[in-house]
């Protein structure tokens, strides 16, 4: 309309978009075509697609060897993975050289485990403090018990350098976390604390362990650890490793929850100190609940890349599930040219698979605390 | 032919039977305005009805899918060139200022004549500092946005526009995020320039300014115009329905 | 108590009951450290074990078969440490020059509008970040490097390139009369560069103009040294490598442990990079590219003025990070046999010397002195471009 004054009479007509804005076609102008550079790109990786892909999904599937007794048939089949190199080595590859009679005790230690981790990170259950309660104390003894033997109970001693596998790599990532995360919690909060003598304790401890890499703490754990001790006290060979372990992972968490501490507003911590509560009452029942629900994720993650770093325990002689798997590919009777890219490449879909689930766990908990706290 | 070269002519801004959508949400309706020379008009109308969508249309920010939008004289096109020389005449001021923040103020304001215009320095800080007074902050022009007030920050949003020299000056709630006190000097600096003669389309819920300043005023709800008139008329005898609701809740 | 304080409540620290608990707490771990460093000493005595640092000066009685220094098995444990850390230092180096591009082209091309482009780029950060380094390692090493076949049966492009189990062969450089006057034409050529895109900036401010200068730096750089090499002779000959008997001689070989590190360390924190440089971007608000584009800036001059500088302040600390992590990381070189500064000092010096505690601690203060150095370097970084604000 031009300078006059107008007044619309009737609503105007609603009209469908036009045919080059939705649908299929409307969504690849936009996203695979929308610009010289980007139709070329579509052009060059679908090409790429074409010539590779079939190739690799044939390799991993109608071109593989499923079911064999021994490496023969793998060695035939050159272009395709050996699956049942896997197929074969499965309970090696979960419980290493753990008795078989005895993979009972191993399949109900995870299973409690599973259970218990459960029921604490279900946002809806009942009773979380028996939960947190029984997983932090009544359960590592109870594993303990299972895993290796205990003449009370009649279980058999099982020594741990017969352990190795899935289970290892599962152990050895739990116990770090479980066991990390009160010295982490304890680090974090020395870490803020206007003492100097604990902040600087525990800002040279968090730094000092954040600076080296894991190598030599496991290094460090496995040599030193017989040494600081008296004799009689000597730790298992399977214990350093582990001590190593929760003391790397401690620093780590440490800087998580010092994070979610202090991410809190300041009103959370005016607010204890209006009620009356003193330093270790406004931290326990105010300030830590809190942090620490904002930091599940950020624990899930230090959790991923914990299961990720087990891998490096075989430095130490301990048996994790890529030294089993190592140790699975050098059985002459499946040698053969496809067994180390079948290995290796399983190995890469078990990472793979866990570390992505427990990723999108740690987005979705994020998600829902993000709904909660911005309105 | 550089827009600024020759002296415009003709209308400003036209919008001849202007739809959009976003997806299959239908969110400009058969939009038919026109914006003369000198022209101040004021858009209003109730949240989500498309009178941000709208003014972003005029320097493509906002892509319309049927319809036409002609900038003086010339039609807004997908080429890139067309759209940059378009908004090198047309200046643009957010509601969230979107200032550079690691710039000054002097250099947020110089930035784009010195490298689009291709001005001396010398040149577009000479001019830039002439803007920065008529907003009435020349002494800020060392600091960073960071420093500023909100306020503040707006008046050097407005300068920073300015300093390309554009022949229309588009406002898209330029007062929505201030705090109250704030709102008046950044409305006084708009009262100045609409004094001057600029070509100014103001997305506002400034009613005050809107009488004071406007030759017209637009009404959009639902993604189309419903009453356009003279700032008297359309406040005093609003004629649509629809016009008389949201006045009676804006105007209270 | 009184009014909110402005800070979490804590014991003010000046009365006497802190104090005395925090002289228990350091008496408690004095008396631990004194405990352990006792045993630790019985125990080292026990055993024969040397307490001191004289081991540095023994023969070490063994080879090195990468070291950018002399070094024979005649050489010191000493001279063997340096040999490790400058293996370290290389290879992070490397690593951070090579993955720190890589990261950023895949950081972009997760950002393109190409969904093809994006959805590719999405895969190999995840494909990066749940799989374990150490897997990739063995990976590229085992199954792809040692599968190569044989020297006799190497892949070979003409005489300039061989490629089997033992490694990649070059033709290696050396140096002959004609190097010093290149390598002074390629500085004076880079010298006059600076000072060409320097005057430019200028007369682009003073007229608003800028001089092309990419053009005369380019013909600079490849012409100066052309015409050095042709007045003073041929800066350097190539040694090709030759087959002779069952190996190849001659030539400059990249050992397939090194080749294997580098690379994989290279492409895995090159997907941690890249989703460092989208959140960089992504976090640069939008309404910067649309007040840009607002005041008429093309796409190009949009990014280089407006959306890096201000992306790169959110991506510089974490790329730090990571670079902290490929000289860290680099320590799995123990595991494909790469001698590193772990592999060799805390790894075959410790077995051969049983000198646990000094190996150690020189080790992991090395690694503490790099990550400190870093720590500093962007301390001074952050408070030097920090935006400013009220």
């Amino acid at each position: 309309m031009t300078d006059a004054a107008f007044v619309r009479l009737a609503p105007a007509p609603a009209l469908s978009p036009p045919a080059s804005l939705v649908g299929p076609w409307g969504w690849a102008r936009a996203n695979l075509f929308s610009s010289a550079t980007s139709t070329g790109s579509t052009l060059v990786l679908a090409a790429l697609a074409l010539w590779f892909l079939p190739s690799l999904i044939g390799w991993a599937t109608w071109k593989a060897v499923w079911i064999a007794p021994d490496g023969a048939a793998c060695r035939l089949a050159q272009d395709g993975a050996c699956w049942a190199f896997v197929a074969q080595k499965w309970q090696y590859l979960l419980y290493g050289s753990y008795p078989e009679s005895e993979h009972w005790r191993v399949n109900v230690t995870e299973v409690m485990g599973a259970v218990l981790i459960g029921w604490l990170l279900w946002t809806g259950a009942p009773r979380k403090l028996l939960g947190a309660a029984l997983f932090f104390f009544v359960y590592p003894i109870v594993a303990f018990v299972l895993l290796h033997g205990s003449a009370i109970f009649g279980l058999p001693y099982v020594d741990t350098i017969r352990w190795g596998g899935v289970f290892v790599s599962l152990l050895v990532s739990l116990v770090g976390i479980v066991f990390s995360l009160p010295l982490g919690v304890l680090l974090a909060l020395g870490r803020r604390s206007t003492r100097p003598v604990v902040k600087a304790l525990s800002v040279t401890y968090i730094e000092v362990v954040r600076g080296v890499p894991f190598i030599t703490v496991l290094f460090m754990a496995n040599n030193l650890l017989p040494l600081f001790v008296p004799d009689d006290y000597a730790p298992d060979r399977f214990l350093r490793p582990l001590v190593g372990t929760v003391l790397f992972a401690a620093a780590y968490l440490a800087e998580e929850v010092r994070g979610g501490l202090q991410s809190l507003p300041k009103g959370q911590y005016e607010g204890a100190a209006a009620l009356g509560f003193g330093y270790w009452r406004a931290m326990g029942l105010v300030a830590l609940p809190q942090a620490l629900t904002l930091v599940i994720p950020g624990i899930v993650n230090n959790f991923i890349g914990l299961f990720k770093d087990t891998t490096l325990v075989s430095i130490v002689d301990m048996a994790d599930f890529l030294s089993a798997m190592d140790n699975a590919m050098k059985d002459t009777v499946w040698s053969g040219p496809t067994i180390l890219v079948t290995g290796y490449v399983f190995a890469g879909i078990f990472y793979y698979v866990f570390c992505a689930a427990m990723s999108a766990y740690a987005r979705g908990v994020e998600k829902r605390l993000a709904a909660g706290r911005n309105r | 032919m550089s827009l600024s070269d020759a002296k415009p002519t003709g209308p400003a801004i036209e919008f001849v039977g202007v739809n959009k959508w976003y997806g299959r949400f239908h969110a400009l309706r058969d939009i038919n305005l026109t914006v003369g020379r000198g022209e101040r008009i004021v858009v209003c109308g109730p949240s989500g009805s498309g009178k941000s969508t709208m003014i972003r249309c005029v320097n493509k920010l906002e892509d319309h899918q049927k319809g036409a939008i002609r900038v003086d004289g010339v039609e807004l096109t997908d080429s890139p060139r067309s759209v940059e020389a378009i908004r090198r005449d047309v200046g643009m001021v957010f509601q969230n200022f979107n200032l550079f923040p690691h710039l000054t103020v002097l250099e947020n304001c110089t930035l784009a004549p010195i490298w689009v215009r291709k001005k001396p320095k010398a040149e577009a800080e000479a001019k830039a500092m002439e803007l920065l007074g008529r907003v009435r902050i020349p002494e800020q022009a060392g600091k960073y946005p960071g420093q500023l007030s909100g306020g503040q920050q707006q008046r050097v949003a407005i300068a920073r526009a300015l300093c390309m020299e554009p022949s229309i000056m588009l406002f898209d709630e330029p007062t929505s995020a201030l705090d109250p006190e704030m709102v008046r000097e950044v409305l006084d600096a708009m009262v100045e320039l609409a004094r001057s003669g600029m070509t100014m389309m103001v997305v506002t819920h400034e009613m005050g300014f809107a009488r004071e300043v406007a030759d017209r005023v637009v009404f959009m709800d639902s993604g189309e115009i419903v009453e356009v008139n003279a700032p008297v008329p359309f406040f005093d005898a609003p004629q649509h329905e629809r016009t008389r609701t949201f006045l009676s809740q804006i105007l209270r | 108590m009184s009014i909110a304080p402005a800070s979490p409540p804590r014991a003010p620290s000046l009365s006497l009951g802190p104090i005395v608990a925090q002289g228990a707490l350091l008496v408690v771990i004095a008396a631990l450290i004194y405990e352990a460093a006792a045993n630790v000493t019985a125990h080292m005595q026990a055993q024969g074990v040397p307490t001191g640092f004289g081991f540095w000066n023994q023969t070490a009685g063994f080879d090195i078969n990468l070291s950018l220094i002399d070094y024979s098995s005649l050489s010191t444990y000493g001279r063997a440490f340096w040999v490790g850390l400058l293996n370290t230092a290389m290879v992070g180096a490397l690593g951070i020059l090579f993955a720190t591009p890589l990261g950023f082209l895949v950081g972009v091309a997760r950002l393109s509008p190409n969904w093809l482009l994006s959805r590719l780029a999405f895969a190999y950060v995840e494909l990066m970040r749940n799989t374990p380094l150490l897997l990739q390692l063995f990976f590229w090493y085992n199954a792809v490097l040692k599968a190569l076949p044989a020297p006799k049966q190497s892949l070979a492009f003409g005489d300039w390139l061989f490629l089997n189990n033992r490694g990649l062969y070059v033709p290696k450089p050396i140096a002959e009369g004609g190097v010093w006057p290149f390598v002074g034409a390629i500085a004076a050529a880079i010298l006059v560069s600076i000072v060409l895109w320097r005057r430019a900036k200028v007369q682009r401010d003073a007229t608003g103009a800028g001089g092309a200068v990419l053009a005369p730096s380019i013909i600079l750089l490849a012409g100066l040294p052309l015409l050095a090499a042709i007045i003073f002779g041929p800066p350097f000959t190539l040694d090709f490598a030759k087959l002779s008997g069952f190996n190849l001689h001659g030539g400059l070989q990249l050992f397939p442990e090194f080749a294997a590190l580098l690379f994989g360390l290279v492409v895995y924190t090159a997907g941690f990079i890249a989703e460092i440089v989208r959140a960089g971007v992504l976090a640069t608000a939008k309404g910067q590219t649309e007040a840009a584009a607002a005041l008429g800036l093309p796409r190009s001059l949009s990014l280089r003025l407006v959306v890096v500088p201000q992306a790169m302040r959110l991506i510089i600390p974490p790329l730090a990070s990571q670079w902290l992590n490929i000289v860290k990381n680099s320590s799995l070189a123990v595991f494909i046999g790469f001698p590193d500064l772990v592999q060799i000092f805390a790894g075959t010096v410790l077995n051969q010397t049983q000198a646990a505690m000094q190996v150690m601690a020189i080790t992991m203060g090395v690694y503490l002195a790099i990550s400190l150095l870093l720590s500093a370097a962007l301390n001074f970084f952050n408070a030097r471009f920090a935006l400013k604000e009220r």
